[in-house]
């Protein structure tokens, strides 16, 4: 280590919420100009720590350094005066308004020939600040659209203008939260490029993230978090994926689990023909003669950038009733027709495509998988509570139902041990192992997986994919959709890419690499 | 133990408020407070008329608080009400002879199928149609008091009164009143009141549909993928809601006047609202807030006439500054954030 003044410097930060030690002897330097990239799992203590360098928290104890001098700051406005901005995980844009209008805001450039006029009133001059922000877009390589509204731009560009937002307020030190997590593949490499421009350019980033393999192709220096403290910082050269991921997680974990041989293909559980969807609204993605087979004992993983008719796929799948009427084809589930807008019949309900065996694992677990604000035992109820034991002629047992989420509990790993806590109050990866429990419990004979692993902890990941196998070797078919390709590379038997609407390619294990994989999930081979 | 103290330490803090508003009018605040207690219990009769205000408001209160965890806001139960004496009335002064115990049954069932109705549509239409409760419910209670007038003055009505009222009802329908209270016309609707309150929290957390009703009210999303029929669900917590608020029905009319008297409630609907949120919903705490409203309407309406300078509306101020701080949820947090800092 060089003795050059760092950019950001911590000293000893602290940090507790009321019983909860959020953050004990946090000692961090950040190199001016470089990159770095903070890692640890859901409640490590990595957002605090952040929080308190970009100013919405203050430390209970310890010093925050700028280039070599102290400063202590109220607010995220004091924060980004410093020179210190953040990209939130969930972008703060203005839907309807274009992309100057959210840059400016807050800080608007007024025009010179109306000062004046008392402050509030005084016309914003946006001339001179689309001249400005196009200087920033061309010398950072920042492509931006800057007349449509915000809304109707991919999430790529959005994110783009969170980062001219604080260019524009001059920061020189960038904090992006989890910048990847909403990004397809080739967006993701988009902002790589971006990010190694700014960092040639002088600027210094901080990274929260807990995708390793993106640690490895970006950061030059990498620190670990766990259980509130810091507890590695290496330089990237000098690590690898699996000492970064013991270090998360402070036991060695495997991040590639073996598949075990897939059982004898059994009867299909999942059929679906020429299933087509006229979209009702500019969100939704139509889906064009979608064909797919899955059959008891198999994995069928559907991989696609996102926002290629996977979650109409499912929508359809689960509640065929409400496309009756914008919707052909036929889709065969467990031996019932669930959906034939041809052949007349009404779709099933919901209640009863679940009852024939089927087990959902939701693409958003908080708005489509738990209430967040009621307790667990509730939660593992959800869907559960029509069935004996949990119910007789109408009547909750509650007692049953607190033994089997009790039982659940523990086979799952599931913390804290409690019954009454909000579902609100679990981290990410033991909410998906609830909803998991929960849905395992009713002996799926089609699983619906749908990004099982998005947000959870590695240690978690692992545990989750040997479910899903389990489940398969039962006799399960399982039906996975996923953007992760990792994911759908371990997972699947049989692979099928999604692309606008369409199945464009299949193929069986091991027979396609990831290359192969991207390029259709792009549309590449169509082209 | 803290789910006790606090609303106790809240209705304190609002009375010693309210005394001080008093004091500051010129009244000994021992002497309004001694007044406030005597009124509201201090005698059989009292107690017996607080308890009789508490009634109704045990009804609606619940009426509010059960589609609330559906996620429906009723505001219709002032609607429902009214059609539901309207319908005990109608009952029991079209087949004056049918004898007792069939006649209240009667009468019970048809003034909670009469409320369920009013709250029924709302709820259909809500469930299928996407138009929101609260303003159906709203538009309803014009319609319901409507319809009462013209049946009470065109169908129904009572040729020997000059108010507008309908016939009595036959004397096989007359709920016995409870005696130990001396003349407050307190009847065993008061019973009801309770079984009703039993009822709905047996619903809301020992059936299925109740189960399935509270995870509509609190992901409605995560019930729809769970297989809930999430449209049955508030269809079925609005009709509920509006047979419970239909049951106010039996008090006044089998219980207090015999018959419908148009007007007959001061509100209780819209009272109703602010006792299912006093309550947070739990049908428990609906029957304690109705009773802490019962009491400051006894209390505080004897305030006038007993003291000089407590006037009417200065024992509406005192009432207010009750019902504020028990409701004054955030106050709590933030004493207890305090202190915890």
């Amino acid at each position: 280590m060089t003795s050059e003044t760092p950019a950001l410097e911590l000293r000893g930060l602290r940090k507790r919420f009321g019983q909860i030690q959020a953050n004990e002897d946090i000692h961090l330097r950040v190199r001016e100009g470089s990159i770095h990239a903070i890692i640890g799992e859901n409640g490590a203590g990595k957002s605090t720590a952040m929080k308190m360098v970009y100013g919405l928290y203050r430390p209970d104890e310890g010093r925050i350094l700028l280039r070599g001098v102290q400063r202590e700051w109220d607010s995220p406005s004091d924060a980004i005066a410093a020179g210190i901005g953040m990209v939130h995980q969930h972008f703060m844009l203005a839907g309807p308004y274009d992309a100057i209008e959210n840059i400016v805001a807050g800080a608007e450039p007024e025009a010179p020939a109306w000062r004046f006029l008392p402050r509030a009133f005084r016309p914003v001059d946006r001339a001179g600040a689309r001249a400005r922000l196009e200087a920033l877009s061309r010398q950072y390589g920042l492509q931006v659209d800057f007349a449509s509204p915000v809304e109707e731009l991919a999430v790529g560009v959005q994110q783009r203008i969170e980062i001219l937002k604080l260019l524009y307020r001059e920061a020189s030190i960038l904090i992006l939260d989890e910048p990847t997590a909403v990004l397809t593949p080739q967006e993701t490499t988009e902002l790589f490029a971006n990010l190694r421009r700014l960092r040639a350019e002088g600027k210094t980033i901080l990274i929260i993230t807990h995708k390793l393999k993106e640690v490895m192709a970006l950061a030059d220096q990498v620190t670990v978090f766990r259980a509130g403290r810091i507890v590695g910082d290496v330089a990237r050269e000098r690590t690898n994926v699996e000492e970064l991921a013991s270090m998360m997680v402070g036991r060695r974990v495997n991040l590639q689990i073996q598949a075990p041989p897939a059982p004898p293909r059994g009867e299909p559980v999942l059929e679906v023909r020429g299933l087509c969807l006229t979209p009702a609204s500019s969100g939704e993605r139509p889906l064009r003669e979608l064909g797919l087979e899955v059959h008891a004992g198999e994995i069928v993983g559907i991989a696609g950038v996102e926002g290629n008719g996977q979650s109409e796929l499912l929508q359809v799948l689960l509640h065929p009733r409400d496309y009756r009427a914008r919707s052909q084809g036929e889709i065969r589930c467990l031996g019932r027709t669930i959906l034939n807008p041809g052949g007349g019949e009404r779709p099933l309900s919901t209640a009863r495509i679940k009852a024939l065996g089927v087990g959902v694992i939701p693409e958003d677990r908080h708005r489509q998988g738990l209430l967040l604000e009621r307790p667990v035992a509730e939660n593992f109820l959800l869907g559960l509570q029509g069935r004996a034991p949990f119910s007789r002629h109408g009547f909750l047992s509650g007692r049953s139902a607190r033994e089997a989420a009790t039982r659940a509990l523990e086979e799952y790993d599931i913390r804290p041990r409690s019954l009454d806590v909000a579902a609100a109050g679990l981290s990410g990866g033991n909410q998906q192992k609830l909803v998991i429990a929960r849905e395992f419990e009713g002996k799926p004979r089609l699983l619906i997986a749908a990004q099982p692993t998005r947000g959870v902890d590695v240690g978690a990941i692992e545990f989750i994919h040997r479910r899903i196998f389990r489940a398969r070797d039962e006799g399960a078919g399982v039906l996975l959709v996923s953007s992760e390709l990792d994911e759908i590379l371990v997972l699947s038997d049989r692979i099928l890419v999604i692309y606008e609407g369409r199945i464009v390619a299949r193929f069986a294990r091991g027979e396609a690499s990831e290359q192969e994989l991207g390029m259709h999930m792009g549309g590449g081979a169509r082209a | 133990m803290r789910a006790l103290l606090q609303p106790v330490l809240a209705v304190a803090l609002g009375l010693a408020l309210g005394l001080l508003v008093t004091a500051v009018a010129g009244e000994s605040p021992w002497r309004v407070l001694t007044i406030l207690g005597q009124s509201a219990f201090g005698s059989p009769y009292d107690l017996g008329m607080t308890l009789f205000y508490a009634t109704p408001l045990i009804f609606t209160g619940l009426a509010v608080a059960l589609p609330l965890h559906a996620g429906l806001f009723n505001i219709g139960a002032e609607g429902q009400l009214t059609l539901g004496a309207l319908a005990a009335a109608a009952v029991g002064a079209l087949f004056p002879s049918v004898p007792w115990p069939l006649a209240p049954v009667l009468a019970v069932l048809a003034a909670f199928a009469a409320g369920a109705l009013w709250g029924y549509i709302p709820g259909w239409l809500r469930a299928r149609r996407g138009s929101h409760e609260v303003i159906n419910t709203i538009m309803l209670n014009f319609v319901a008091a409507g319809l009462a007038s013209y049946v009470t003055l065109y169908l129904l009505k009572n040729p020997e009164s000059q108010n507008p009222e309908t016939q009595a009802i036959g004397a096989g329908y007359v709920l016995s009143r409870l005696t130990w209270f001396g003349d407050a016309p307190l009847s065993t609707a008061l019973f009801l009141a309770l079984l009703a309150a039993f009822l709905v929290w047996a619903f809301l957390w020992k059936t299925v549909a109740g189960f399935e009703s509270r995870a509509v009210g609190g992901n409605e999303a995560a019930a729809r993928t769970a297989g809930i029929r999430e449209r049955r669900a508030r269809i079925l917590a609005m009709t509920l809601a509006g047979g419970l608020a239909g049951l106010v029905g039996v008090g006044e009319v089998l219980g207090n006047a015999g018959r419908f008297r148009l007007g007959f409630s001061p509100d209780f609907g819209f009272i109703g609202i602010a006792v299912a949120l006093l309550a947070r919903g739990r049908a428990s705490g609906v029957v304690a807030a109705a009773l802490l409203f019962g009491a400051l309407h006894k209390g505080t309406s004897d305030l006038d006439l007993e003291t000089e300078n407590v006037t009417r509306d200065l024992s509406l101020i005192l009432q207010a500054l009750v019902i504020l701080s028990v409701s004054a949820d955030g106050l709590w947090t933030w004493l207890r954030k305090r202190r915890a800092s």
